[in-house]
């Protein structure tokens, strides 16, 4: 074996990514329109973070099983179940979220019966009904944040590059968000506080794929200025394939760790990122570029004499 | 790009030097670290409720203190109502929830009560529409005002929810604290803070009302008639906090209020004492504007939860909508005041019911769980960048591994708290900060197999990829003071995490590196890059 191993990645490749890009859009469009059909008839399955539940807390003679507990919780069918230690060792707090169109006191009720079943020592010394932990200000907060970093990094992506360019990574990142969001849906992942990391991770991570491939982009425009703008994409991608493939596996292999070791509390929220990793990978070279490719560019920068455009210009 | 300034080096040891020093306190026993001298940073990182528990409050909203105000309110909106409409009454007054007033002509009895049917208390929120008080004419020219049975109700949930709120933006003033915030029952709160923050600065910040009024100081009233309680209807008797006398008699119409202030600060007056600045919206500035306008020579009252802090004569009309507030401050007093009046007051006063310490969110076993792979998730990427890049992957590794130490180092001395979606962003950084040196390597790559000089191909490599570094990084950057300064709680977090990360991957992927291949090149002179 030879040693450093990015001798085994081919110095020059020839895959003509853009051939490929109708089929990506048909398939992205299909998984788009899942995700927004998902997305608009079940919604997220929003977890007691977001919904509220209710809150028992319990008293057992010796030092509660905070663990065990947990465990059962999920066992017996309360959803989301969070277990704290409460004061004392000998006290804990346990949260759950009833089961839809179930009725509070009575999904209540259920659970008490089966935690005193399974534990026969515990008592519950009081219930009440909790809020939501995430105000509707975090929510919308949240999204106007959305919204403001995407306009602005359109705005920083125009004043470096073009405006297809902001455009091509603002649609590319906005289809990632969507996609994540679809998973997070139609896998009917518990959506919690931790859960939010997902989508602000997609979006970071995404965006420094879109703009490292539009550095590429923007180079060879200025080298090979006759060169249709078709072959000069396939060039630039050819040519930022080692560095994709070893950042992405990087990436991969970071969160690769909690996904297989981090166990069932930990798992979806990794789960997702890892998803939103190789999605934003997918889209830049499918989504972003083609659609610069549609929109065309802009390719007399520094000359005053017109340029022919290149296939951005036929059908 | 190579050359080993001195400039480098100095920057370089200097991080990795702080870098150690402030991640130290994390991996040493607590008893180890009480021993040091005063001068060695022993701050840790903040874990979050998620990962390591803290300490819980249980608040209940002072519903009958919400009720009482508002039944005062309403009384002074009925005398307002009627003597607009010049309805001569009498008699008025509040017992037991209700308020009777005596019309003084008959004739008038009906339209007075159409009036304050329409006049006063709010529109009733959910499907019964109207208003949520209740008018009812009784024998000898009485009007009996009560609330509607739903209206306590409607109270408490609305105070509830404007206290929770009030609460979050107090805390999330204090720094990314984030804390758990939940209405518990009808009118209780809950309030979960992260490891060892003090639960009585915390209650210092929830447990005020900081209700703010502005509110004519009554100049008819002399010091005897104070003394003796001859009061006239419309004005009260306040308490003072400032060193001049012990109440002042002010109106009770407030010319102006909290609700309307658009900012807060702690400042200095004249004198270099310390004070709160302060600055109203157009409307609020119009009001102040027209109530000093009016009463030049006068003096006004500035209350906070029915106490004077100050009463200032006016000089001039003031329309600016902005002043200081000068009174009995300490720098730390006034630092808290203005940021009580930046967050808005409290609905109601909050009364503390219960105070314990909970354990982790998450559970002890997932954090641990979670500790051990991400450490697993850590080594893969170290090995593999190391496996791919050879020697320069050695330098990227130890470039990565002095980035994690930076990035814990400022979370400690920030005191920033980290929850797990916080690591998720940590993780981010990592990734993004390993891309840098990817790109610098497959740059230098491209301009050896190009038949560039190995020196040549290596500054070269730099110089291009820190283009695209850059870019990226500025994007990133941009995104995340975004979400700092909009998001609350866990996006707050995030954001602040992000931020950190990317000023120091830019610096540890290109810098460092930098100087350990320059020092490599000095020391080897090479004749092939190991990567090429």
């Amino acid at each position: 074996m030879r040693w450093p191993l990015i001798r085994y990645i081919p110095r020059a490749t020839h895959y003509r990514f853009v051939r490929w890009a109708p089929v990506a859009a048909v398939f992205s469009l299909i998984l788009i329109l899942g995700s927004c059909v998902s997305l608009f008839t079940q919604g997220l399955n929003l977890g007691i973070d977001f919904k509220g539940g209710v809150s028992l807390e319990i008293v057992m003679p010796r030092p509660v099983p905070l663990a065990e507990l947990r465990h059962e919780l999920d066992v017996m069918g309360a959803h989301d179940g969070q277990v704290q230690g409460f004061g004392s060792p000998n006290s804990a707090m346990v949260k759950f979220l009833p089961v839809k169109g179930e009725n509070v006191g009575e999904a209540s009720k259920k659970v008490e019966q089966a935690l005193i079943k399974k534990f026969p020592d515990l008592t519950i010394k009081s219930r009440s009904e909790v809020g939501a932990k995430v105000s509707g200000e975090l929510l919308t907060s949240g999204f106007k944040a959305l919204g403001m970093a995407l306009l602005l990094m359109l705005a920083y992506i125009w004043f470096r590059f073009q405006l297809q360019f902001g455009l091509g990574a603002v649609v590319a990142v906005f289809h990632d968000i969507v996609l994540t969001l679809g998973l997070l849906s139609v896998m009917r992942i518990e959506f919690s506080m931790t859960e939010i990391a997902a989508p602000l991770t997609v979006i970071g991570y995404s965006m420094n794929e879109k703009v490292i491939t539009f550095d590429r982009l923007k180079e060879n425009l200025r080298k090979y200025k006759k060169t249709p703008l078709r072959d000069i994409i396939d060039l630039s991608e050819n040519e930022r394939l080692s560095r994709t493939i070893i950042t992405g596996t990087t990436a991969l292999l970071a969160l690769g760790g909690t996904m297989f070791f981090g166990g069932p509390v930990l798992f979806p929220l990794v789960f997702t990122m890892t998803f939103g990793i190789i999605i934003g990978t997918y889209s830049s070279i499918y989504i972003a570029l083609p659609l610069i490719l549609v929109w065309g560019v802009n390719r007399n920068d520094d000359e005053a004499t017109p340029q022919k455009l290149g296939a951005a210009s036929r059908p | 790009m190579l050359t080993l300034s001195r400039w480098k080096i100095f920057a370089v040891t200097l991080s990795v030097i702080f870098g150690i020093v402030f991640t130290l306190p994390n991996l040493l026993p607590q008893k180890t670290l009480d021993a040091l001298p005063g001068w060695v940073p022993k701050q840790k990182l903040n874990l979050g409720l998620d990962l390591q528990g803290g300490s819980y409050l249980l608040y209940e909203v002072d519903t009958d203190a919400l009720r009482r105000e508002r039944l005062t309110n309403l009384v002074e909106d009925v005398r307002t109502a009627l003597r607009n409409e010049q309805i001569a009454f009498g008699e008025l007054g509040e017992a037991n929830g209700v308020i009777s007033v005596r019309i003084a002509e008959s004739g008038k009895v009906t339209e007075a009560a159409s009036l304050l049917r329409r006049s006063i208390g709010a529109p009733l929120a959910g499907a019964i529409g109207g208003r949520d008080v209740s008018v009812a004419s009784r024998d000898n020219q009485r009007l009996e005002i009560t609330f509607v049975a739903e209206a306590a109700k409607a109270d408490a949930a609305k105070a509830v929810e404007q206290s929770i709120e009030t609460i979050r933006r107090r805390i999330d003033s204090m720094g990314t604290k984030e804390p758990t915030i939940t209405r518990q029952g009808t009118n209780r709160i809950m309030i979960q803070a992260a490891g060892e923050s003090d639960p009585e600065k915390l209650k210092n910040v929830i447990g005020k009302t900081a209700k703010l009024t502005f509110q004519m100081v009554d100049e008819a009233v002399t010091p005897e008639d104070l003394a003796a309680g001859r009061i006239p209807p419309g004005t009260e008797v306040l308490p003072s906090e400032d060193r001049y006398v012990a109440s002042y008699a002010v109106r009770k119409r407030a010319i102006v209020s909290g609700d309307e202030l658009t900012g807060s600060q702690q400042t200095f007056d004249q004198n270099g004492a310390p004070a709160v600045s302060f600055a109203f919206n157009g409307q609020g500035a119009r009001k102040f504007g027209d109530a000093t306008g009016r009463n030049v020579g006068k003096r006004f009252a500035i209350i906070l939860d029915g106490k004077v802090i100050s009463a200032p004569r006016i000089n001039q009309a003031l329309p600016g909508g902005s002043g200081i507030i000068t009174g009995n401050f300490t720098p730390e007093s006034a630092a808290e005041l203005s940021l009580l009046l930046r967050s808005g007051a409290l609905p109601a006063p909050l009364i503390v019911e219960d105070q314990r310490t909970v354990t982790a969110e998450l559970g002890a076993d997932a954090v641990r769980a979670g500790s051990i792979s991400l450490a697993i998730g850590a080594a893969a990427m170290f090995v593999f960048i190391i496996l791919a890049y050879g020697l320069f992957g050695g330098f990227a590794a130890i470039a990565l591994f002095i980035n994690v130490l930076m990035i814990i180092g400022i979370m400690s001395m920030t005191q920033a708290t980290l929850t797990f979606p916080g690591i998720a962003g940590l993780i981010l950084t990592l990734a993004v900060a390993v891309d840098a040196n990817v790109l610098i390597y497959e740059r230098m790559r491209d301009e050896a197999n190009a038949g560039r000089t190995p020196m040549a191909a290596a500054d070269t490599g730099f110089r291009l990829a820190l283009v695209s570094i850059l870019d990226a990084n500025i994007t990133s950057l941009i995104s995340a003071l975004i979400m700092f300064g909009f998001g609350s709680g866990p996006v707050k977090g995030f954001a602040w995490t992000l931020s950190i990360g990317v000023f120091t991957s830019v610096f540890t992927a290109v810098i460092i590196t930098q100087v350990l291949i320059g020092w490599w090149f000095k020391v080897a002179k090479p004749k092939k890059l190991p990567i090429a």
